[in-house]
């Protein structure tokens, strides 16, 4: 891992000097997990999608240099500092890329505001970077906590299914997801029969689910992510829970985890995405390109990484500075048209406001290949998806 | 939530079979581990790697041979337990001589090594296996709906274990395997090939984790670190039934599969922590295990 580092901060030196009088300098650093759990949906397909931006955006042509690194934070916080204030003081970098996981996002956003910096945050949910936590320079591109049970927890509860009971991942960010979801759920009419918090990582969920199935509920909401998503939902299929007249609603779930589930298992599931290659002709054109540089098809983070890309370099671009004030500001002033997100803007408290889709994983009747995988359900708009930004507890965006 | 006292019976009789099942995992997994321990001395920490190599074996005849889950049972213990007869004989056999710690690192290693490849090619997402046609649906006991693949995996369990301790206790073959152990040299003097019979000992030890990967193929994710989440469990399990001891091994992991489960509805968040407790009482009461030998 250190040598990726190293061996990123070769190629990025080297592109420093020798440069045109003119031209602007810039540094991208994509951070991610690139070994762990979230590699998947996040991991080397972030830098691809980093460099087909930078490719497409045509900086060269622009007279700006533009250089891609990365670096593995391991889903560790403080390994993600070190990286960042490496980055920041001593190789140059402008902007800092992806960054899943929300405790190492947070600290990440942080640095970046003290080095007058810009995040461009695409893997992370939590509502805190926004919120609380905001920084002027933080952009939290892809999607929230927030949206996915707005977009999950209204849709299942709205459809009929009002008693929910959730299997929720005993830290942080799953007891967020399912506070979350409760209040979607309690607002829409719905009610919370009960809850279990099963350790995290676990192999076995057996147990809970016998627990989930003894509720009486209508629907079991997984308040967890990654391989304790996928676990729960095939010993779910294997113990009749969907046969039984139970729902399943996972709160987050990647592409990457429907995947591996295949469609005979998960077919029914309804989950949130802000992207999905199949969408439209604009979004199945690049994922094509990605797919041929990459091997698979995108994540919705990995579209998050090109998006934010792109706009960060019209903000570079049309300011002629990489200052993070004042690229930040440009990008929140500017509106964007964007192919794989549609129309959108840049919040005053960074967050990133764009349509969100309700999917529904097809039967494997229904699904053509291996990535033939989701049916649309609905659009929800940017608006209705993400909190108001009135009360989120931003200070700096609620000054006037 | 769940009281304490309010627990219906029928609950409870529920987590006591998932317990059971899930011991299943514990038992066969930690019977190879005791059989290596018992037999040569080495401490395995390449078993979780080769479970995961069951696993992953069984999805690779599948995807890119076609050969079904039946087959699977036997070919991927098979193949699993040559490659841990490959290791034995390249690497393994020179560290005899050497203190146990040697062995672990070299295994450790080579798990990481495994898991490293896997990731790379795979993924971290994991991969999909269906439960085989002839076992998929379930009864309906009442009490608890059991899906036919569960109840399955108890009885290969309990057949594979108990036929592994037969074997070891029981026979002549066993016989001269404990003998070996005991004194090689006096063995090897009466004819009989010790260094073949310790090389197929870690061989087989390794295919029971290969089996254990099979079974589990279905239900849990086929993915480059299940071993490694599973490997410290399943440490802690034979440390309480005693290192080196078979029956200990099958007994506690049932047992202790049993105890999880009832702990995951009395007080979940202790659910993951509850064998390392038992093994911290079990190590102040009796440091050589509940079935261990003092020697």
């Amino acid at each position: 891992m250190k040598k990726t580092v190293l061996g990123a901060l070769t190629v990025a030196s080297f592109g420093l000097p020798a440069m045109a009088q003119d031209s602007i300098d810039v540094t991208l650093g994509v951070l991610n997990d690139r070994s762990g759990v979230y590699a998947d949906l996040s991991g080397e397909g972030s830098v691809v999608a980093a460099r087909m931006a930078v490719a497409d955006f045509g900086a060269a042509d622009k007279s700006m240099n533009v250089e891609v690194i990365s670096a593995d934070h391991q889903n560790k916080p403080d390994i993600a500092s070190n990286i960042a204030r490496q980055w920041y003081d001593q190789d140059g970098v402008d902007a800092i890329l992806d960054v899943p996981t929300s405790s190492t996002a947070l600290a990440v956003a942080d640095i970046t505001a003290q080095a007058n910096k810009i995040l461009i945050d695409s893997g992370a949910g939590s509502t805190a970077l926004t919120g609380e936590q905001c920084q002027p320079t933080t952009i939290h591109w892809t999607y929230d906590t927030a949206a996915l049970a707005k977009g999950t927890g209204g849709a299942v509860t709205e459809r009929g299914d009002a008693k929910w009971f959730f299997l929720t991942a005993d830290y942080a960010f799953g007891h967020s997801l399912e506070e979350e979801t409760m209040k979607i759920v309690e607002n829409s009419g719905g009610e919370v029969v009960g809850s279990v918090r099963h350790p995290f990582p676990a192999t076995d969920f057996s147990s809970f689910l016998l627990q989930a199935q003894a509720s009486g509920a209508d629907v079991i909401g997984l308040a967890n992510a990654g391989g304790d998503t996928v676990n729960a939902i095939k010993q779910a299929a294997e113990f009749g829970v969907t046969q039984s007249g139970q729902a399943l609603a996972a709160l987050l779930m990647f592409i990457t985890d429907v995947h591996a589930l295949g469609a005979e298992t998960a077919q029914g599931l309804v989950l949130t995405e802000a992207f999905y290659w199949d969408h439209d002709d604009d979004t199945r054109a690049w994922s094509a390109r990605f797919e041929e540089q990459f091997g698979s098809k995108p994540t919705m983070v990995h579209a998050g990484v090109y998006s934010g890309t792109m706009h960060y370099l019209r903000a570079v671009e049309a300011t002629g500075s990489t200052d993070g004030d004042v690229v930040a500001e440009w990008m929140k002033a500017n509106s964007f048209d964007d192919p794989l997100f549609g129309e959108g803007y840049v919040r005053k408290d960074g967050r990133v406001i764009h349509d969100m889709h309700l999917y529904e994983v097809k039967s494997p009747d229904e699904s053509t290949g291996e990535w033939d995988l989701y049916n649309h359900v609905s659009t929800i708009s940017g608006e209705d998806a993400f909190l108001p930004m009135e009360g989120s507890g931003c200070a700096f965006a609620n000054e006037g | 939530m769940f009281e304490l006292l309010g627990i219906p019976p029928q609950v409870l009789m529920g987590q006591l079979l998932l317990g059971l099942i899930n011991g299943s995992f514990y038992a066969v997994l930690s019977l190879g581990l005791a059989v290596i321990f018992g037999l040569l001395n080495i401490i395995n920490f390449s078993h979780g790697a080769q479970y995961m190599l069951g696993a992953f074996v069984a999805w690779m005849l599948l995807e890119y041979l076609g050969i079904n889950y039946w087959w699977a049972l036997i070919l991927v213990p098979v193949i699993v337990g040559a490659t841990g007869i490959v290791l034995e004989k390249l690497a393994l056999r020179r560290l005899y001589h050497l203190d146990h710690l040697y062995g672990l690192l070299l295994t450790f290693g080579v798990a990481l090594i495994i898991q490293g490849l896997f990731r790379n090619y795979y993924g971290i997402s994991g991969l999909p296996y269906n439960i085989p046609d002839q076992l998929s649906g379930g009864q309906n006991l009442g009490f608890m709906f059991l899906p036919n693949y569960r109840g399955w995996v108890v009885v290969a369990s309990v057949i594979v274990c108990f036929g592994t301790w037969f074997v070891i206790e029981k026979t002549r073959l066993g016989a001269y395997l404990r003998a070996a152990t005991e004194n090689p040299t006096l063995v090897g003097a009466f004819g009989i090939n010790v260094p073949l019979m310790i090389m197929l000992t870690y061989g087989f030890g390794v295919a029971l984790a290969g089996f254990a990967g099979v079974l589990a193929a279905p239900i849990y994710s086929v993915n480059p670190n299940m071993g490694a989440d599973l490997i410290i469990v399943v440490f802690a399990v034979v440390v309480i039934g005693g290192m080196g001891s078979i029956m200990g091994a099958i007994v506690t992991g049932f047992g202790l599969g049993v105890i999880e489960g009832l702990t995951k509805v009395f007080y979940p968040a202790g659910s993951a922590v509850v064998i390392f407790v038992i093994m911290a009482i079990v190590l102040m009461i009796k440091p050589e295990g509940l079935f261990g030998r003092n020697n």
